[in-house]
Order: structure tokens, then C-alpha cells, then sequence
């Protein structure tokens, strides 16, 4: 909402300045988002005539003029193509800062010619883009006068940002209230004699009983004999410093009011109206208008229309019809002031992505009195700007049933906001709002809000009224009660998770990523998702369609621009949402992690190595470790999804439910994303892997044997199909309670083994408990890990 | 014939002396206490002499075999030491190559403020609650005071994804606003949570990306009012960014769901081109707050009359931007290698109360 400083104290009489103003519109809930004020820097601007133009002696594209500047005649050089005798513009004196060009102008000499002053564009004033010569003004334009004064430029621009409960600061007007009751001021009030009616209305309004509920009332009146032209400089400029470019007397008049009162009309040339009487009726379906947009609509059954006995030409409170409208040959007008249903006004205007600024006033709620209180200033105004004759007033409508009461406890300010304030006080601040307070007793008020304030509907908002304008700063500071002496955790068992596992990631080496929640629609579809409940209907790109069924495609992604960028080496992972379905369970948390490339950069160790599957192994485990899983109970199966390499994958399970997958990427996933080496990755959806039992914080007694411990070395022929998981579940069933580790520490199948078999060394450490062991007890063991080895894998011991 | 004992001891104890290798001073011991050795030899002839005279310089034999077994065990470890740092020298290294490579994580700028958050609405006594991303239009908008076609509907710029078979379409959650009506649903009043999660608006320009991350607020209880909503905002504010005198202003606002609203400002200056946090002559607004609408109340089951409490919601992104200076918001979520490693943080340094909020604990 832009209005300007002159504007605002035409409805507010006021001796605060400017600066004032400006620090009191915010507390009051009105945030000034920008001022303009053109004042100082046009100062040094004034209004000049061209009285000769000449080619310059010495370049073809420049005129040496003789500039009346209305102090004297003074040569100015000056290239614009414009540039003629006779032309009244502004000029800039020797001495002037020209923002546009960001200069001081002296007396310059150009190419042998001194010039004493510039003439200047508008993009040389930095008022707008516009260079294509020098600005043009009206003959009789005062010589000598400062331009920003004739121009209106010197009135500060003020826009505010208007929440959506505030319709009635859509208006110049309502602003000028709200610091009336603030206490910046008085409220002028509305100057509106009421113009003499002469004669009928040459149009009545007729409201259709479909239509009947979605417009309560509407008023009208025609005005014969009037002149269109130009309307008055002031309001051209008023309009244009908003950014409403005038158009014509009876337009400007309708945008001028929309914005003095918030108030949208409309305007119909009453001779273009066919019969004599305007219906408001819901539209037809399928029946069409074109707007003054130039645009055809088509219409249903829900939208309300006005029309006349040829058609709709309107759309109700959003846009009027261009064969009914206004033209500069315009000598009869038809007027509407109407109220129309906010909900129906939106449903249309969505419906047809049709705004406008009468739209977005409507839908708010305008004055629902307005209709009436509105229509002598109205008239006035057009009287007095365009001439001619007023007729009768017409009307529709019942009106609005806006009348209400709220029951009011003085004291419920100070239990809402702990601002106490004088119940007195409290009435005042009301009652200056617009409010009717009934006090029927100390603590039984009954409050009836203005027809311009819909969103007030109880206490609370009774209340807000009081302390906004009494300022939140009135507001005292109150530390919240303290719970507990000593603050309890804000998270459970399970919302500590992620953070574990980031700190957990990152000590491993892996940056954290957070990703989009979607991807498009083919990604989604390759990793496992893509279902069309995951799919957005308005996604503001074709990369953005789908909510992710994994994390595993954002990394990929990822890397794939680091890769790009020169980031050969890298390891990341995120902790976020995946979504297996759309209802309000479905949505898990997972983690997942991707590491591309080599180990660390190329340095002279020689520690670097090419990533793998078991570096993933690795990563999934020390998560699952981090979640309180006994990693040590887990079976590794080799399904993986199908975006890991088929050999070189698997999951980490508990029973048969997947804990974790795990694995280097499948080559043709690396290729699809461009990686430039090798890549491995995890993943585990943390709802998957339980909460540890509480057992409370004691631990179990450690168990430090006083025995030497003895470890012995095996190496056996196992088939290839039998895996190390399979083989050291035999050793240490075996050797319970002795076997307190066993580790592969050397796997070899080549030359010197059969084809299909392999070699597996074991380092195997025994734990006596009780007494040093003997050697006959060591042999024994040996020997059942041995028959172990050959009775559930089919092993044999090297020779 | 016993020699003279004091030359014997001299002339042993100074080719001990002498002695420059470790092989050196063996044959010296060879040839003082070896079995033929100058000493040894001088014992066996003892034996020759009698009484008194046997005894002194039995004596005085044994005083010299230990000298001289001292002073040989002094110039051994003399030797080794120095045959040691020879070899040493030879194994002279150039330390200032860079040591074997150990990657180094970092936790995410969104994550850290998220935990700073955590643990200073912990300190306040609030727990975290948390919501779905995808919503029904009840819990995102009805419920909290946005029917539809109201005016703040479109000023969300929701996402939705594909209506059902009855034609009813969710949401992607345009604030974290619906948690509050979730936990409402759940639990009895007193209430005291906080509701970070991921948000969702259509809207992609340099100041704006589709997917953020909001924290909410709710605080229900019989006489919560307006009073410790500043109070609780204030202490927050001053906490998260570490000024004490941190001015904080709240201007009257709008939210459907709260009433009466108000934008939350920190106080900020712009001297010298930077932004810096703290008094100053200007203000920066980094939360939307309120006292809870009795409507949303009512909607909830919670009495109104009874019951009466405030709501807040702030943007993560924004208050880490504005703590830690980071100046773009678009690359939070590009993960740029040289952007985490830039932004993010070291995993061994958790904010905390009693260890401090920032890292290396400065204020």
C-alpha cells in the first residue's frame, strides 16, 4: 500500500513530523517498507525553456540552445535528439548534483563551446529509465520554479506492508485511524456534501435472487453531461507517485478513491449499457466476457457477473467489461458502489488467476457500509472534476448483517498480555478505532466493532486493538516459570538419534549434506519411488517433482557436481526424511552416507586407496554401533538394492529384518552421474534399528582375567561360496567359552588352490578364565575348531 | 711379585679413559680382569705374602677390581650412547612433510543451530516435538485458523501433491505451525515444546528456496500470557546470539493462528557496510510470534477459558545466516564441498549450556 506524506494529511490533521510518522506506522502493525523522497535531490531542479536551437560549430550531433531559465538566458550545449526551440523542460544550473550521472556540473566547454548547465532527462534525474531525449513538460509550465514543486515529486512516497486482517488500511484513510488513535493527530473528517440529485437514475440496479446472498448491497447513481478528459494535475500526480498510471477523469477518480478510502468502484458509460437496468447474478457456465484487460473469460455457475440485457459484462469486484466502459468520449456514467461475498470474490479471482487491486481489496472485506457512507464523496468529487449533473441515488440490498456485539472484560487485557490499562483507557482507544463500547457493568462490556473492521470477532482481538495501540513496548518482560532446578533433556531416545549420528559421521571423516526433500520424477522411480501421491501437482520445476524414497540419489547428485568441480575425493552424508508413502506415519528418517573417489588426496605416505564396499561396511556399522546395536549378533545378507554393485553389496541384518545396505555403487548408477572414480555408500532408516533397552546407566562388572591370554593361527581350504561371517560362527561356537576373538587376517585363492576354493587364515586369541591353560586344553580346543570348520563349512586345514 | 697396586690402578683406569670403541675398552677389560689380566694376575700373587700385609693388599686389590669394573661400565654406556646417536643421525627425516591424511567431517551450519536452539529452549524447560512433511490441509491450514480462500492461504505459496481418488489433495507443510495443532491433539496442557522441522514453500529466488527449515513454539498453560512471550523471546534471542544488552523489539502483526501477533526485531547496525548484531540504529526481524488464538484452542479441545498460552516460529536458515555471517542462502542445500568445509563445524565441539553455545566456547 502506497500513499504520500500530503496524502496521508489530508485525512490527518497532524503537527508530527515525517520521521515521527515513520517510527509510529510499524508499532502500530503497519511496516513501512520503503520511502522515497525525491525533495533534496531534485531541489537544485528548475523549469526552463529552449528559446533557440542551433547545429554546434564543431559536432554533428550537438545543439547549442539559448535557455530561458526564467532568471535570464543563458547557452547550453546539449545533445538530445529532442532538443528544439520551444520546448519547456528541466534544467540543472552549473553547480547542480545530477544523480543520474552521478556529477557536479561546472562550466564546461564542449568542443569549443561553453555550456552552462545541462537540460536533463528523466533517467538523469533518476526518475525512471527513460533516455531517449530530454523530459518534455506542458508550455505553460512556470520558468524559473523548481520543478519537483510543479511536478508533485517533492510529496515522500510511503508504502506499508498491510497484513491480511487489515483491509481498512488499504486505504489512505484507515492509516490516518489508526494514528488518530495513537494519538499522532485527529481524523479530518470526510468532506462529502451531498451533490444535488437531478432526475432518475438512467440505470437501477437489480440484484438476482442467485445472487442474493453474495451481495448484500449495492448502490448507484448515473451522471449525465460529464467531460473526460485529463484529470486535475494533483491527483496525477498522487496516482503516479503509487504507481497508478491516470488514464482518464471518471478511471482516476475510481483508482483515487480505491486508494484515499480503500474503496474500489466502478464505472460503466451508461450509454453502452443495453436496457436500462444492471442484474448481479451468478454467471452462466460457460458464458463469457472480455475484461478492460482485453482478456476473454470464461465463466461458471459460481462466479458473479453484472450484467445487462445484452450479457455480463463484469466480473464482480474484480474487473469491469470492456464493452461497457469508460472512454475519453464518455459524456454519461453509471457508477457502482457495491459489497460482494470476500470468499466468492476469491474463489473467482483464483479460479481465473485474475487479479487486480480491486480483487484483493474485496476479498479482504471493504467498509460493508461503504455503499452508503461513500457515495456523496464520490459524487462530489466527480461533479466537481468532470461536470454535468448527479442523478438520484439507486440501490439494491438489504445490506450487510455486520451489526454484532463482543463481550468484553476490561481485565482481560492484562490476563492476555500482562498490560494493565485503565478500563478508561481501554474505552478511549476503542471508541476512537470506530469501536461502540456498552459498558453494562465493570466487568460486562458489550463491544460493537466498526463495518470496516470484519476481523475483529472476540476478546483477543478487542485486546490487540488495546495494546497495539498502546504499544507492545508497554509490554513487560517475564522470564517463563522454571520447570525443574536442574532442565530436564528437550529430546527422547529416538530424537537424539540424529544428532548422534551426525557427530558420529563427521569424527569419520564425512561432511554433512542437507538435500531437497524431492527430485524428479524418473530419479525417484529408478531408487525405489515415484508413486503419484509423492507427486506434486504445482513443483516449481521438472527437477523438483517427487518426495525422495531415499537419500541415495541427492548424494549421488552431489558429488557429481563436486566431481565436476574438481573435488575428485570426497565422503558426505545427511540425516533427513524419506517418504515411503503419504500418510502421517509413513515418512521415516534415514541416514545415509557416500564416499567417491579415493581414501584421502594423493600425498607421499601412500596411504590413499581406492574407496570400496568395505569402507561402507565399515560406516553402516559404526552407525548401528552408535544406535546401541551389538553389532557383533548382526548376519550379513548380499541383497542390496539394485543401485549397489551385485557383487559387491549386502545388508546388515537381525533375524531377517534389514538393519542396514550397504556397498560400492553399481558401475552403471556411477556412469548415469558421471563420478569420476569408484563410490560406496549406506544406508539405514533409523526406525528400522530398535531403541537399546533401557537398563539405566550402571554397567555390568567388567570381567579382567588375571590368565595370559593365547592366541593361535589357522589357516583353512574352504569352498569360495562359504563366507568369513560362516566360518568364525564356527570357530567361536567351537571354542565357547575360550574363543574370545577371531579375525581374518589373510584370504588367498589363486595359484597353489583349487579353482573353486580358498584359502582363510584365522587369528584365534583364547580367554582362559579360571586357571592358565595347559597345553593339552589348547590342543583340545584346536581340534574342535578344527571338526567345527569341517563339519558346518566344509574346510580343511592348510598343509 | 706383587706390582706396584697405585701404577696398576693408573695405568688401567687410564686406558679406560682412553678407550675409543666399545671393542677397545673389552680388550682393557680382557687385560685387566681377564683371567691372564694385569689384576687377576696381582691376586693369585698374593698368596705369597702373609698375615697382615696379605690382607691390606687383598684389600686394596679388591678396591681397584671394582674401580676399574665402575669406570668400565661408565665408559661402556659413554660409548653406546654415542655409537647410538650416531646411528641416529643417520635416520634423520625431513618433519615437515605433512602427516598421513585423515579426513576431516563437518556437521552442517543448519544442524549446529538447530542444536543451539535445542539446548537453549532446553534450558527453558522445552521438549522437541515433531510432525510429518506431507499434511492434510486441516492440520496445515483449518486448524490453525486458515480457512480456505482466506487471503493468508495465498500468501504461502503451498506445494501439493495429487489428489486422492475423493479428490482430496495434501500439502507439503508451509510452516512448522501444524505441530502445534498435532501436540495439542496429544497432550494435556501445561505445554512447552519446540518443533524444528522441514517447510516447504513454492517459491525459488536468490532470498527464497523451496525446501526450509522453521522451529516452532507452543507454550499452553492456565496463566501463560504476553508478558512471558517477550520475556522467553528476549532471553532466547540474547542467548543465540551471545549479546547480553541485545535490543529486541515486537511490533503488532498478523497470524490467523495467534491473536495478538507480533514480528519480533533484533537490534542490528550497518555502520561501515557490515551487519553486526547488537544495538544499533537499525532492526532485523527474525520471528512471528503470538498468543494463541482461542480458536485454535477450541479446534484442539482445549478450553479457551481455561487455557491460554503463546506461539512463535522462526526460520533456521535466517538466524544461522545472521549468527555466523553467511551471506547466500542457496548454497545450504548444494552441499558444495568447499562451502561445508568453510561453514561447517567440527563434530567434537557440541553446543552446550555449561560448555558454552559457540564454538571454542567463546560468547
Amino acid at each position: 500500500m502506497k500513499f504520500t506524506w500530503s496524502w496521508l494529511k489530508d485525512h490527518l490533521d497532524t503537527s508530527e513530523d515525517m520521521a515521527t510518522i515513520l517510527d509510529a506506522l510499524p508499532m502500530l502493525g503497519l511496516e513501512v517498507e520503503s520511502l522515497v523522497d525525491n525533495a533534496a535531490s531534485l531541489a537544485p531542479f528548475t523549469i526552463a525553456k529552449i528559446e533557440t536551437a542551433s547545429k554546434h560549430p564543431n559536432a554533428d550531433s550537438l545543439q547549442v540552445c539559448t535557455v530561458n531559465t526564467g532568471k535570464g538566458t543563458i547557452e547550453v550545449v546539449c545533445g538530445a535528439p529532442n532538443a528544439r526551440a520551444g520546448l519547456v523542460g528541466v534544467f540543472a544550473p552549473v553547480g547542480s548534483y545530477v544523480p543520474g550521472i552521478d556529477l557536479t556540473l561546472t562550466e564546461a566547454e564542449i568542443r569549443g563551446v561553453t555550456s552552462n548547465g545541462m537540460m536533463c532527462s528523466e533517467r538523469e534525474m533518476m526518475l525512471s529509465d527513460e533516455h531517449d531525449g530530454i523530459i518534455e513538460l506542458d508550455d505553460d509550465a512556470p520558468l524559473g520554479e523548481s520543478y519537483a514543486e510543479w511536478a508533485g515529486l517533492n510529496d515522500p512516497v510511503i508504502e506499508i506492508a498491510i497484513t491480511p486482517n487489515r483491509a481498512d488500511c488499504l486505504g489512505v484513510r484507515g492509516v490516518a485511524r489508526d494514528l488518530a488513535a495513537a494519538g499522532y493527530g485527529t481524523l479530518k473528517p470526510l468532506q462529502a456534501d451531498p451533490v444535488k440529485a437531478e432526475g432518475d437514475s438512467l440505470i437501477t440496479w437489480n440484484i438476482d435472487a442467485s445472487a442474493a446472498d453474495l451481495c448484500p448491497r449495492v448502490t448507484g447513481r448515473s451522471f449525465s453531461g460529464v467531460t473526460n478528459g485529463a484529470s486535475p494535475r494533483w491527483m496525477q500526480q498522487r496516482l503516479n507517485a503509487v504507481g497508478q498510471r491516470p488514464l482518464s477523469a471518471l478511471v482516476d477518480i475510481t483508482n483515487y478513491i480505491m486508494i484515499d478510502l480503500g474503496r474500489p468502484l466502478h464505472a460503466y458509460d451508461a450509454d453502452k449499457i443495453s436496457g436500462d437496468t444492471l442484474t448481479i447474478r451468478l454467471a452462466k457456465d460457460g458464458e463469457e466476457f472480455t475484461a478492460l484487460n482485453e482478456k476473454t473469460y470464461k465463466l461458471d455457475g459460481e462466479m458473479i457477473t453484472i450484467a445487462d440485457a445484452h450479457g455480463a459484462d463484469d466480473l464482480a469486484g474484480i474487473m469491469g467489461g470492456e464493452r461497457t466502459g469508460i472512454s475519453d468520449a464518455t459524456t454519461s456514467m453509471f457508477l457502482e458502489i457495491a459489497i460482494f461475498d470476500q470468499i466468492s470474490v476469491a474463489t473467482t479471482g483464483r479460479k481465473l488467476n485474475l487479479n487486480s487491486d480491486a480483487r484483493y481489496r474485496f476479498e479482504r472485506g471493504l467498509d460493508v457500509t461503504s455503499p452508503d457512507t461513500t457515495m456523496d464523496y464520490v459524487s462530489a468529487m466527480v461533479v466537481s472534476i468532470c461536470g454535468g449533473t448527479a442523478s438520484a441515488i439507486t440501490e439494491a440490498g438489504a445490506g450487510a448483517d455486520w451489526q454484532r456485539q463482543i463481550a468484553y472484560r476490561p481485565a482481560r487485557c492484562a490476563e492476555l498480555t500482562a498490560v494493565d490499562v485503565a478500563p478508561a483507557k481501554q474505552a478511549e482507544i476503542l471508541e476512537t478505532l470506530g469501536f461502540t463500547v456498552s459498558q453494562n457493568s465493570a466487568d460486562d462490556w458489550a463491544v460493537a466493532p466498526p463495518p470496516w473492521r470484519g476481523d475483529i470477532v472476540g476478546s483477543a482481538d478487542l485486546v490487540e486493538e488495546i495494546t497495539r495501540i498502546v504499544g507492545f513496548d508497554a509490554i513487560p518482560e517475564v522470564a517463563l516459570p522454571r520447570l525443574n532446578v536442574v532442565a530436564a533433556p528437550a529430546v527422547d531416545a529416538a530424537q537424539k538419534r540424529p544428532h548422534t549420528i551426525r557427530r558420529l559421521l563427521a569424527s569419520r571423516g564425512m561432511m554433512e549434506a542437507v538435500t531437497f526433500s524431492f527430485l524428479d520424477a524418473k530419479t525417484a522411480q529408478r531408487f525405489g519411488g515415484g508413486d503419484l501421491a509423492l507427486t506434486l501437482v504445482n513443483a516449481i520445476s521438472s527437477d523438483l517433482t517427487t518426495m525422495r524414497p531415499t537419500i541415495m540419489p541427492n548424494l549421488l547428485a552431489a558429488l557429481m557436481r563436486n566431481n565436476a568441480r574438481g573435488e575428485a575425493d570426497a565422503a558426505i552424508f545427511e540425516v533427513g526424511p524419506i517418504f515411503p508413502a503419504d500418510g502421517p506415519e509413513d515418512q521415516r528418517t534415514s541416514t545415509a552416507g557416500l564416499r567417491v573417489g579415493m581414501t584421502a588426496p594423493r600425498e607421499w605416505t601412500g596411504a590413499a586407496r581406492p574407496v570400496d564396499w568395505a569402507d561402507a561396511r565399515a560406516d553402516a556399522m559404526a552407525v548401528l554401533a552408535g544406535l546401541g546395536v551389538n553389532t557383533d549378533s548382526l548376519q550379513t545378507t548380499t541383497e542390496a538394492p539394485d543401485w549397489y554393485h551385485p557383487g559387491q553389496s549386502g545388508a546388515l541384518c537381525q533375524g531377517r529384518k534389514v538393519l542396514a545396505c550397504f556397498g560400492a555403487i553399481h558401475p552403471a548408477v556411477i556412469a548415469d552421474y558421471d563420478l569420476k572414480g569408484p563410490a560406496a555408500g549406506f544406508e539405514i532408516n533409523l526406525e528400522d534399528v530398535m531403541l537399546p533397552k533401557a537398563k539405566g546407566p550402571a554397567r555390568p562388572l567388567a570381567q579382567l582375567s588375571p590368565y595370559q591370554q593365547v592366541s593361535r593361527d589357522f589357516a583353512f581350504i574352504l569352498d569360495r561360496s562359504v563366507t568369513s561371517e560362516q566360518l568364525l560362527r564356527a570357530i567361536k561356537g567351537a571354542g565357547k567359552p575360550l574363543v574370545s576373538s577371531a579375525v581374518v587376517f589373510d584370504v588367498y585363492q589363486g595359484k597353489g588352490i583349487a579353482d573353486d576354493a580358498k584359502s582363510v587364515a584365522v587369528a584365534v586369541t583364547l580367554q582362559p578364565t579360571k586357571a592358565t591353560l595347559t597345553e593339552d586344553e589348547i590342543e583340545a580346543t584346536s581340534s574342535a575348531i578344527v571338526a567345527a570348520v569341517a563339519k558346518h563349512c566344509g574346510g580343511t586345514l592348510r598343509g | 711379585m706383587l706390582p706396584d697396586l697405585d701404577q696398576l690402578k693408573d695405568s688401567v683406569l687410564a686406558s679406560i679413559d682412553e678407550a675409543g670403541s666399545l671393542d677397545e675398552l673389552d680388550a682393557i677389560r680382557v687385560d685387566a680382569l681377564g683371567k691372564k689380566g694385569s689384576i687377576s694376575t696381582a691376586m693369585k700373587s698374593l698368596g705369597q705374602l702373609e698375615g697382615d700385609a696379605r690382607r691390606e693388599a687383598g684389600q686394596a686389590l679388591n678396591t681397584i677390581k671394582t674401580a676399574v669394573a665402575d669406570a668400565i661400565d661408565a665408559k661402556k654406556a659413554v660409548l653406546a650412547r654415542a655409537a647410538l646417536d650416531e646411528k641416529l643421525a643417520t635416520e634423520k627425516v625431513d618433519v615437515t612433510l605433512s602427516p598421513r591424511p585423515e579426513p576431516e567431517g563437518r556437521i552442517h551450519p543448519l544442524s549446529r543451530t538447530l542444536e543451539e536452539v535445542t539446548a537453549i529452549f532446553a534450558e527453558m524447560g522445552f521438549t522437541v516435538a515433531e510432525g510429518p512433511d506431507i499434511e492434510s490441509d486441516f492440520y496445515n491450514f483449518t486448524a490453525l485458523n486458515i480457512p480456505p480462500e482466506h487471503p493468508a492461504r495465498q500468501e504461502h505459496d503451498t506445494f501439493y501433491l495429487t489428489p486422492d481418488d475423493e479428490g482430496k489433495r495434501k500439502v507439503l507443510r508451509t510452516h512448522t505451525s501444524p505441530v502445534q495443532i498435532r501436540t495439542m491433539e496429544k497432550v494435556e496442557p501445561p505445554i512447552r515444546i519446540i518443533a524444528p522441522g522441514r517447510t516447504y514453500r513454492s517459491d525459488h529466488d536468490a532470498t527464497h528456496s523451496p525446501m526450509f527449515h522453521q522451529c516452532e513454539g507452543l507454550v499452553i498453560g492456565k496463566d501463560i500470557h504476553m508478558g512471558h512471550l517477550k520475556g522467553c523471546l528476549i532471553d532466547f534471542c540474547r542467548a543465540f546470539f551471545g549479546v547480553d544488552d541485545l535490543p529486541v523489539r515486537f511490533r503488532p502483526s498478523y497470524f490467523p493462528f495467534t491473536e495478538p501477533s507480533a514480528e519480533v526485531d533484533i537490534g542490528c547496525s550497518r555502520e561501515g557496510g557490515g551487519l553486526k548484531i547488537g544495538a544499533g540504529d537499525d532492526w532485523l526481524e527474525i520471528l512471528g510470534s503470538g498468543m494463541v488464538n482461542p480458536k485454535v484452542l477450541e479446534n484442539c479441545g482445549i478450553d479457551p477459558d481455561e487455557y491460554q498460552g503463546f506461539a512463535f516460529g522462526m526460520g533456521l536458515e535466517r538466524i544461522a545466516m545472521l549468527k555466523y555471517g553467511i551471506p547466500d542462502l542457496r548454497p545450504f542445500y548444494d552441499s558444495d564441498l568447499r562451502w561445508m568445509r568453510h561453514y561447517g563445524f567440527l563434530p567434537f565441539d557440541p553446543p552446550s549450556i555449561h560448555l558454552g553455545l559457540n564454538p571454542g566456547g567463546a560468547k
